[in-house]
């Protein structure tokens, strides 16, 4: 038969349920798949036995007929989620040794749904990057290469792992998480789909926390189906979670092929940056006709606080960081470096247990919410916030349905090639996605084609709060127009 | 505004980080290349503007005031660098 390694998450669950094909069978095609691919760096711990075990029990459970929606379905997780006996380190040195004795609420319910655990997936350290470089574990490495080079690109970040692992069938779909565009810039950058769903549609009980008022969990997949497919069953209330939001989570699935016609959708004139390259903005144009011949309005909207949402961003993120990862401490868990009393034992462990760019962030979250700074800088940026959400609101008020923006401002770059003197050189890949984490919305990013020098360029989807459904029904439109993307040359394999 | 070498060494104790005489320099200039970027934030006007403290309209939920939780300390001390019969280790705190 074909390998299964390389069919959607839809097609496997079909095979699944039609009985052409066993859990383990699965399971155990993407565990070779996965011990070959080593040389991507997108898992940085395989479990193998663990995976085949659980493959056994799914399809005990089809065979009595007890099947959960995602039964028998090969998942890899990015180990910023929480795993019951499993190490997890966010891709520090910090937790380089954690063993979280509980489970984190969203990856319960991919077990609880029958899911798959292949292993853990690469990230930046405590997800603060856009290339994955940023990793303890070194960076995750794009299946992609420009055509005739051997040169390293980078999947994107922080969710590397994950993108580089979708897009060489090394998993049907993966977790990972959101904070600024770490699941929508590494989608784009790999030709998968990824969706950061509403603040507060998916728990953040037992992930790793980097800025609590904008991280949200989400699935990147192969397809538009998949994502809707995974996003139902890690979405939904969650007690353990005071900021999940309690509010029924629909079948997404059923959204996928809905029609588009008369849909109103916005095009944000601000989102025509300097400097923005030409095939981008062909990118956009080329989208804009697809939905307008599926049938949707297009409307010119304006967003003027666009520009003011990645500096807003550089310090309210920080600054929820300093104080999230104020619990690195080496008292109760992870990395103690001896000191000669409890405040150089603290600052010992913190200095040799964080890499360069969390500590950069940690000092930047620490000097603006420092007294005197709070104010000019903190208050500032949380009110600049209040107006970036309100340019989305009015927009929405006047009947917008959603947002088509590009992805990213380029096509992936290689390993090292980016913000090694300039820090804020690397911080502008994420300009078009973090609005959106800044105004709490969701936004669905996916392949719609190719550069010039042949790499995935993606568009972005924004929608109204809650209302995941609609970029679903608006990106399956896009994707059909554009097709599929997958990199040409199995170097890896 | 920009960060002098003291100030970096200020934040860098502020935030319990340990940094080297070689470190500052490099610290200092990233530091400033970062609060440069965010510099522009000053054009904007935002009177009146309430800053944000919930990105979704929600009410806080609350539970009872009861334990819901515990009654396993080896599970809670499991991942310390240094534990003795349910408590964390640390270095001597008051002489």
């Amino acid at each position: 038969m074909t390998d299964p390694t390389k069919l959607t998450l839809a097609e496997a669950r079909d095979a699944l349920a039609n009985k052409s094909l066993s859990a383990v069978e699965l399971t155990g095609a993407f565990v070779s798949a996965v011990e070959k691919a080593r040389d991507l760096n997108a898992y940085v711990l395989e479990t193998p036995d663990k995976a085949l075990a659980m493959a056994k029990a799914s399809d005990d459970r089809i065979a009595k007929g007890a099947a959960g929606p995602l039964e028998g379905i090969p998942l890899g997780i990015k180990d910023l989620y929480a795993t019951e006996g499993v190490r997890t380190t966010a891709g520090s040195n910090i937790l380089r040794n954690f063993v979280p004795a509980y489970e984190s609420t969203v990856t319960s319910q991919l077990w609880r749904d029958g899911a798959v655990m292949l292993g853990k997936l690469n990230n930046d350290e405590f997800a603060m990057g856009s290339s994955n470089e940023s990793s303890a574990f070194g960076p995750a490495v794009s299946p992609w290469r420009r055509p005739g080079s051997n040169a390293q690109l980078v999947p994107g970040g922080s969710s590397g792992g994950s993108s580089a692992a979708v897009a060489a069938d090394l998993c049907l779909g993966a977790t990972a998480t959101d904070t600024g565009g770490s699941i929508r810039q590494p989608a784009a950058f790999t030709g998968t789909v990824g969706i950061k769903p509403t603040y507060g549609r998916c728990s953040r009980w037992g992930i790793v926390a980097f800025a609590s008022s904008l991280d949200q969990a989400g699935p990147i997949a192969k397809t538009v189906r998949d994502t809707a497919i995974l996003l139902r069953s890690m979405a939904g209330h969650d007690a353990k979670d005071t900021t999940s939001a309690d509010i029924a989570v629909p079948d997404y699935e059923a959204a996928v092929g809905r029609s588009i016609k008369g849909m109103k959708i916005g095009i944000p004139k601000e989102y025509r940056v300097d400097g923005m390259s030409s095939e981008i903005e062909a990118l956009w144009m080329q989208g804009i006709e697809w939905l307008r011949e599926a049938g949707a309005e297009i409307v010119e909207v304006s967003l003027p606080h666009t520009k003011y949402a990645l500096p807003a961003y550089y310090i309210v993120a920080p600054a929820e960081a300093s104080s999230n990862l104020a619990r690195y401490d080496g008292v109760r868990y992870g990395l103690r470096v001896p000191g000669k009393d409890i405040a150089e034992m603290y600052e010992n462990t913190r200095a040799a247990g964080f890499g360069k760019e969390v500590r950069r962030r940690i000092m930047i979250g620490t000097y603006v919410l420092s007294a005197g700074y709070y104010d000019a800088y903190y208050v500032r940026a949380q009110q600049i916030r209040t107006l970036i959400k309100r340019d989305f609101e009015t927009v929405y008020a006047a009947g917008v349905d959603a947002i088509l923006t590009p992805a990213t401002p380029s096509p992936a770059f290689g390993v090292g090639e980016m913000g090694a003197a300039d820090p804020v050189e690397m911080y502008l890949n994420d300009v078009f996605t973090v609005t959106v984490n800044m105004a709490g919305l969701p936004g669905l990013a996916l392949p719609a084609g190719l550069s010039s020098d042949g790499l995935p360029l993606g568009l972005q989807l924004i929608g109204r709060p809650f209302d995941e459904e609609t970029l679903f029904s608006v990106g399956e439109v896009i994707e059909k127009a554009a097709g599929r993307f997958t990199a040409p040359d199995r170097w890896w394999a | 505004m920009s960060v002098d070498q003291a100030t970096v060494r200020r934040i860098a104790h502020l935030a319990r980080i340990a940094v080297t005489d070689e470190e500052v320099p490099n610290l200092q200039s990233e530091l400033n290349a970062i609060l440069a970027f965010v510099e522009q934030l000053g054009e904007v006007d935002v009177t009146g503007v309430e800053p944000m403290t919930s990105v979704t309209p929600m009410a806080m939920k609350k539970r009872v005031d009861a334990v819901t939780d515990g009654g396993f300390p080896e599970k809670v001390t499991g991942n310390a660098p240094v534990s003795e019969d349910g408590f964390f280790v640390v270095p001597k705190v008051v002489e």
